[in-house]
């Protein structure tokens, strides 16, 4: 099992929701995050006084997915989420060593 | 007597500086709504578009709107087209009030700051309509020529004594005049602007695009609430005897009832139809209520007027939803279906409890304001279009128009000072 995890522009999300529902993808959890890799903040003028915003509001999704099927969620996700502009965002795949539901306490792939 | 003149004119022109105050106070009222009914990212910008426009509606109206709406004998074409020139500060004297009899019964320039906060209300009607995606100084521009020329233009046809008044077209505190005025320019803007980005799917569906500050629009709306006292209660244009001060005290029950019976509705309404008690439809129900009732506050009896106000509030809540599911009309903060079809529900129920008015009448105004302001605002609106351009980029929209268009955000964090 693997652990997928983006860092999208915040308008991508629905798009990117809609593409791996349509794979089977079953459950997703977003976090609204700040950050930057090679995309520059912006200088903005406060009352006269020059201040940085290095962060830049982007949207953190984690997806648990089967083996089998990581290599297309991974492929929708970057499709949907690509604009071709700065600031895409990135997957960092990582594998997944347990899951458990916790409410009937299935483990592994009936968990996901 | 003479003292009782005086004294009688002292206050008359105090009633109509408070409630001129009172009006002044919407424009918080229109600001807080609206802040809290779009998006973070977008905050800052509607709050410096409706301080803007507060300000540039003043200044045009002393500059050239305010002659232009109440030229008196001066008018260039009578009944049609008022007079061309700025607010001096000339006032009436003592020896001029007595002489009269009391005719002259208020300060020249208590009137003029009572008009000037009407104006400033029409315009910022249309700032909730194009909120999200306007360029700011787009709308400035158009606030310029809406607040010197169109408001003023259908204001000297109604309240200058032009040719509607002389039709029989009854208007009391502006349902028409200021109201549908507002909603009329905002339909053309937002027809020449487009929804928001996401709003519509292509299968047809809506896309909610929930406000980030439920107090906020909440505060906006009690604000609203209060200044329509000096709206409508200011409007009777006169307190200083027993007929007057009893006929404001009904305007002021009748605009309270009114509203009272529209929040109700909508919010039944909004639970029978939805399940849930949607707070932002009690909000707009509560002004479709002042709305409605704006056009005649002082012919009904506090039921009739709580009557009017419950059916501004039924109409409102379906308008809002067809607006968005039928028309694919984007309005943030529901204007257009608060100000533009309850004002013209208001201006219909003039003539179900006031006898000097009538059906034929009423349409008329109805249709020649509407007319005027839809299709110079219109020309307008596409004049910006193609000069300056009213629409931020794609971009800039996905961004949030508080860094593109003022370089500061509402709510900002993560920002370090220096460098």
């Amino acid at each position: 099992m693997k652990l997928i995890t983006a860092i999208i522009k915040p308008f991508k999300l629905d798009d990117v929701r809609q593409a791996v529902a349509d794979i089977g993808v079953q459950g997703i959890t977003a976090t609204e995050v700040k950050g930057f890799g090679r995309q520059r903040g912006h200088t903005e003028l406060y009352r006269g006084a020059e201040y940085v915003v290095d962060f830049l509001p982007k949207t953190k999704i984690e997806l648990a997915v089967a083996d089998d099927i990581a290599e297309q969620v991974i492929e929708a996700v970057i499709n949907t989420a690509r604009t071709g502009k700065i600031g895409d965002g990135k997957v960092f795949i990582s594998n997944l060593e347990e899951v458990i539901r916790i409410r009937t306490g299935e483990t592994g792939a009936e968990a996901i | 007597m003479d003292q009782v003149t005086e004294l009688s004119y002292a206050l008359d022109t105090f009633y109509f500086l408070v409630c001129g105050a009172l009006v002044m106070w919407m424009a918080a009222g229109f600001t807080m709504l609206e802040a809290g009914l779009v998006r973070a990212k977008n905050t800052a910008e509607i709050l410096t578009k409706n301080v803007g426009l507060y300000a540039i509606a003043c200044i045009m109206y002393m500059l050239v709107g305010y002659n232009l709406m109440y030229p008196g004998d001066g008018a260039l074409i009578d009944g049609i087209l008022g007079s061309f020139s700025a607010l001096g500060k000339a006032d009436n004297s003592a020896a001029d009030v007595i002489a009269s009899g009391g005719d002259t019964y208020y300060s020249t320039l208590s009137d003029f700051f009572f008009q000037v906060v009407f104006v400033a209300t029409a315009m910022s009607i249309v700032s909730g309509a194009v909120a999200e995606r306007m360029k700011l100084w787009s709308f400035f521009t158009f606030a310029v020529i809406l607040t010197g020329f169109i408001y003023p233009m259908q204001g000297y046809w109604k309240w200058g004594g032009g040719f509607l008044d002389a039709a029989g077209f009854s208007d009391f505190a502006g349902s028409g005049v200021v109201h549908m005025c507002g909603a009329a320019a905002a339909l053309a803007g937002v027809l020449v602007l487009g929804a928001r980005k996401g709003k519509y799917g292509k299968d047809g569906s809506v896309k909610a695009i929930p406000g980030a500050n439920m107090p906020l629009a909440t505060l906006g709306m009690l604000i609203l609430w209060l200044g329509w006292f000096g709206f409508n209660g200011g409007s009777e244009l006169k307190i200083s005897n027993v007929d007057e001060a009893n006929a404001v005290a009904l305007v002021f029950v009748n605009t309270n009832m009114a509203a009272a019976g529209g929040l109700v509705a909508a919010l039944l309404l909004a639970r029978a139809w939805f399940g849930k008690a949607d707070l932002t439809m009690a909000l707009n129900g509560a002004l479709a209520g002042l709305v409605a009732i704006t056009a005649e506050p002082l012919t009904p009896s506090p039921m009739a007027a709580t009557l009017i106000g419950v059916i501004g509030g039924l109409i409102v809540v379906p308008t809002i939803v067809f607006m968005d599911r039928k028309f694919k009309i984007d309005d943030p903060v529901g204007a257009i279906s608060v100000h533009g079809v309850v004002g013209i529900w208001g201006l219909l129920a003039v003539p179900l409890t006031n006898g000097d008015a009538s059906f034929g009448a009423q349409l008329l105004g109805i249709g020649t304001i509407f007319a005027w302001v839809f299709i110079t605002s219109l020309i307008v609106w596409l004049a910006i279009k193609k000069t300056i351009g009213v629409r931020v980029s794609e971009e800039e929209e996905y961004e949030g128009v508080d860094i593109g268009e003022c370089g500061l955000e509402a709510y900002p964090e993560f920002a370090k000072t220096g460098d």
